[in-house]
């Protein structure tokens, strides 16, 4: 209901989506290959108007959703990144104490000081910076914005109180200003890497979502979608050594970023199909500690790629 | 409202029925031990008429998305939802027009989680409390014990005297107050930034006239603490007070991590949040498996710095370690992992309750391998060797006694 009249007053392509398929397709549009769990995630924050609470492994995709979410929808996209330390001042707002200064003095030259209409207009919305939260709640003729508020588990515990009224109520209270409300609430999205537990209190305000790694067929689509020319034999083998390699005991796996870079690498080296030399010369894209790089060592990766060569032969 | 993907699902017709079972389903999955409040209830039945009835997985992740707040209930959520919805056969009977193929589905083997879910959908069914199966105890001190000991141990035999004597222990204990920097600002006399908002406002009591600078220093705060402690045969008899020991942490502290380990790891932190120490240690007794077994340290040690290290070691985390270093193998993997443990914490603290005879020496491989990569290495058998740890704990000074342990050796 609340979603109606901007609808009707932005163009077509600004609405939500009114069904998951219809949330797959448009995800799809901007090449972002979605399983249907998610969409239906996202669906439903769209629908109920709630903010989307996504967490996973680094590399699986969960800022672009955001970005994905803003640019088909043609909203604008507001990111908050987070980071040890982050306050108020940094997120919801800020005085611009230098104007409050000269306001100041300029009151006490023209000796009018009158303390309380002093302080009444020092603490006006003139002199207001608005950071990332509070931006988010203007209003917006393309629609609410897309609040990105990126890698929360950054932020320490105190920052997460913060965000509790603008996710449950879309406003934010400042003490000298009152309550903004956002008259349409934004398309609020945070993401964490889980390095820490976010708070029950913040999650109970969310849609949860766990963003996976894709299986095999997914992964295959996603790498010929956003590696244009790469090709079929080489797609086919780096996306399954890449599946293989997530089932080895290593401390990162990569992700789907991972096998994206290792895909554009290789076919920027001319690579037409994986051999045990060029894996061992390449792995340093796939994996970034080097107790994983030494594990999967030149035999290690030999016998990975025969099994994957192995698989794909059964599979034809 | 959004037009229906299916027209069989009649909200009029069913709209009872799906809201009773819906409160049914969260009533389970909170029997199963994923916190379901009043709210997302609420909300789930709003998400379902929101997302309509589509397909059995549509629906499955319609309910995920707004019950399961944390990635370990998926799997408590996915045995509950398939249990659930197969005893009322429900969802089939709503959706049997579209999706014929479901009910002719054979039950598959039970998996991970089932037992307890199960337990929690049918707990009610039969009124006698299943008597508690006696304990067989196994003296494996200083013994290490090959065998794995399914066994569930009885905190209930702790004697009322140790109890007393504990707790009143833990009550004269000091917690240490030993805190680190952190990047938050808070004011201060002495701080070297200034507060703009407090200055300007503390001006204008003045009418502008005089500018009185407030300043801001940097907050301080407790570092968290993580637990590992070893439950084998050959600690036996330590981990109750242990557990009494860090449950009185846990109560005193916001952030405390505790791990259990024998053969296998087990995350007890929720368990002992419990305010009751009783019913604290109780649902933590009940939560493992592997009490008074083998210790396979370096496998423990693998699992926590796998899957947990990047998780609770943030923001200056201090580990103890608790284990006598007996380790059943102790090979490369050993040093390896301890290592890794150690560049990953602030300070690592190893407590040996095998400290506490005269004549110890580090001889064993265990615990040679494992000695070069701790920060300190106490003994902790008695109340008096806990209160000293607590004294350590807040202080900054690093002892040099494990280089002494194995020079003596050496």
């Amino acid at each position: 209901m609340a979603k109606a009249p901007a609808a009707s007053a932005a163009p077509q392509k600004n609405a939500v989506p009114a069904s998951i398929d219809e949330t797959l397709r448009l995800l799809g549009s901007a090449e972002y290959l979605a399983d249907r769990s998610l969409a239906t995630v996202l669906f439903l924050a769209l629908k109920m108007g709630r903010p989307i609470f996504l967490e996973g492994e680094a590399g699986v995709g969960k800022t672009e959703i955001a970005k994905v979410l803003s640019s088909t929808l043609g909203r604008k996209l507001i990111r908050l990144q987070c980071y040890e330390g982050l306050d108020v001042a940094s997120a919801v707002y800020e005085w611009n104490y230098a104007a409050q200064m000269i306001a100041i003095r300029v009151a006490e030259a023209e000796g009018t000081i009158d303390r309380d209409r002093l302080s009444h207009d020092i603490f006006s919305e003139r002199f207001l910076i608005k950071r990332p939260l509070l931006q988010a709640l203007e209003p917006d003729p393309a629609g609410a914005p897309v609040l990105l508020i990126d890698e929360l588990d950054r932020a320490d515990e105190a920052f997460e109180a913060f965000l509790l009224e603008v996710l449950a109520d879309s406003q934010v209270t400042i003490p000298e200003l009152g309550t903004v409300k956002a008259e349409h609430p934004p398309i609020v999205v945070i993401t964490s890497n889980r390095t820490r537990e976010i708070h029950d209190a913040l999650k109970r305000r969310c849609l949860y979502h766990w963003v996976g790694y894709p299986d095999a067929r997914r992964e295959l689509s996603i790498v010929r979608t956003k590696v244009p020319g790469i090709g079929a034999t080489l797609s086919e083998q780096l996306v399954f050594f890449v599946q293989a390699l997530r089932k080895e005991d290593l401390f990162k796996s990569p992700g789907v970023a991972e096998t994206l870079d290792w895909a554009t690498a290789l076919s920027e080296l001319d690579v037409t199909a994986l051999d045990p030399a060029t894996i061992s010369d390449t792995l340093g894209v796939l994996l970034k500690y080097q107790d994983d790089i030494a594990r999967i060592d030149n035999s290690k990766a030999a016998q990975i790629l025969q099994e994957v060569r192995a698989e794909l032969r059964a599979a034809e | 409202m959004a037009r229906k993907p299916n027209p069989v699902y009649d909200h009029k017709a069913s709209d009872g029925k799906l809201a009773e079972n819906i409160v049914y389903f969260a009533r389970a999955l909170r029997a199963a031990g994923i916190p379901v409040g009043p709210g997302s209830v609420l909300d789930a039945l709003s998400a379902v008429k929101a997302a309509g009835v589509g397909t059995r997985d549509d629906f499955y992740w319609t309910l995920h998305a707004v019950f399961v707040k944390r990635h370990e209930h998926t799997l408590l959520f996915d045995q509950a939802f398939k249990l659930f919805f197969r005893k009322r056969d429900y969802l089939e009977k709503m959706m049997s027009s579209m999706l014929p193929n479901v009910q002719g589905q054979e039950p598959e083997a039970p998996k991970a989680g089932a037992a307890r879910v199960a337990e929690a959908l049918f707990s009610g069914m039969n009124e006698q409390e299943r008597e508690k199966p006696r304990d067989v105890e196994i003296d494996a001190r200083l013994t290490v014990s090959d065998r794995e000991v399914l066994q569930r141990k009885d905190f209930a035999q702790m004697s009322a005297a140790e109890i007393a004597q504990a707790r009143l222990a833990i009550q004269n204990l000091v917690l240490p107050l030993d805190e680190v920097k952190t990047r938050r600002l808070t004011p201060s006399a002495r701080g070297r930034v200034v507060d703009m908002r407090r200055t300007l406002r503390a001006s204008l009591k003045a009418g502008g006239a005089l500018i009185d600078l407030k300043t801001l220093g940097p907050r301080t705060k407790e570092p968290p603490i993580v637990a590992l402690v070893d439950i084998s045969g050959s600690m036996s008899q330590y981990t109750r007070l242990f557990l009494h020991f860090l449950h009185a942490v846990t109560d005193a502290r916001k952030r405390v991590h505790t791990f259990l380990f024998g053969t296998r790891l087990t995350n007890v932190t929720r368990a002992l949040k419990q305010r009751d120490p009783d019913e604290a240690l109780d649902s933590c007794s009940s939560s493992v498996t592997d009490w008074s077994g083998g210790t396979r340290i370096a496998t423990s040690l693998h699992d926590f710095n796998k899957l947990w290290a990047r998780r609770v070691l943030t923001q200056g985390a201090i580990v103890l370690l608790i284990t006598d270093g007996l380790e059943r193998d102790p090979d490369d993997r050993l040093s390896f992992e301890i290592d890794r443990l150690h560049r990953s914490c602030r300070r690592l603290i190893w407590l040996n309750p095998l400290l506490r005879f005269e004549g110890f020496e580090a001889k064993a491989k265990g615990i040679r391998t494992m000695l070069p990569h701790v920060d300190e290495l106490r003994a902790i058998h008695n109340l008096d060797s806990m209160s000293e740890l607590v004294k350590v704990l807040s202080s900054r000074h690093r002892s040099e006694d494990k280089d002494a342990w194995l020079k003596r050796v050496a």
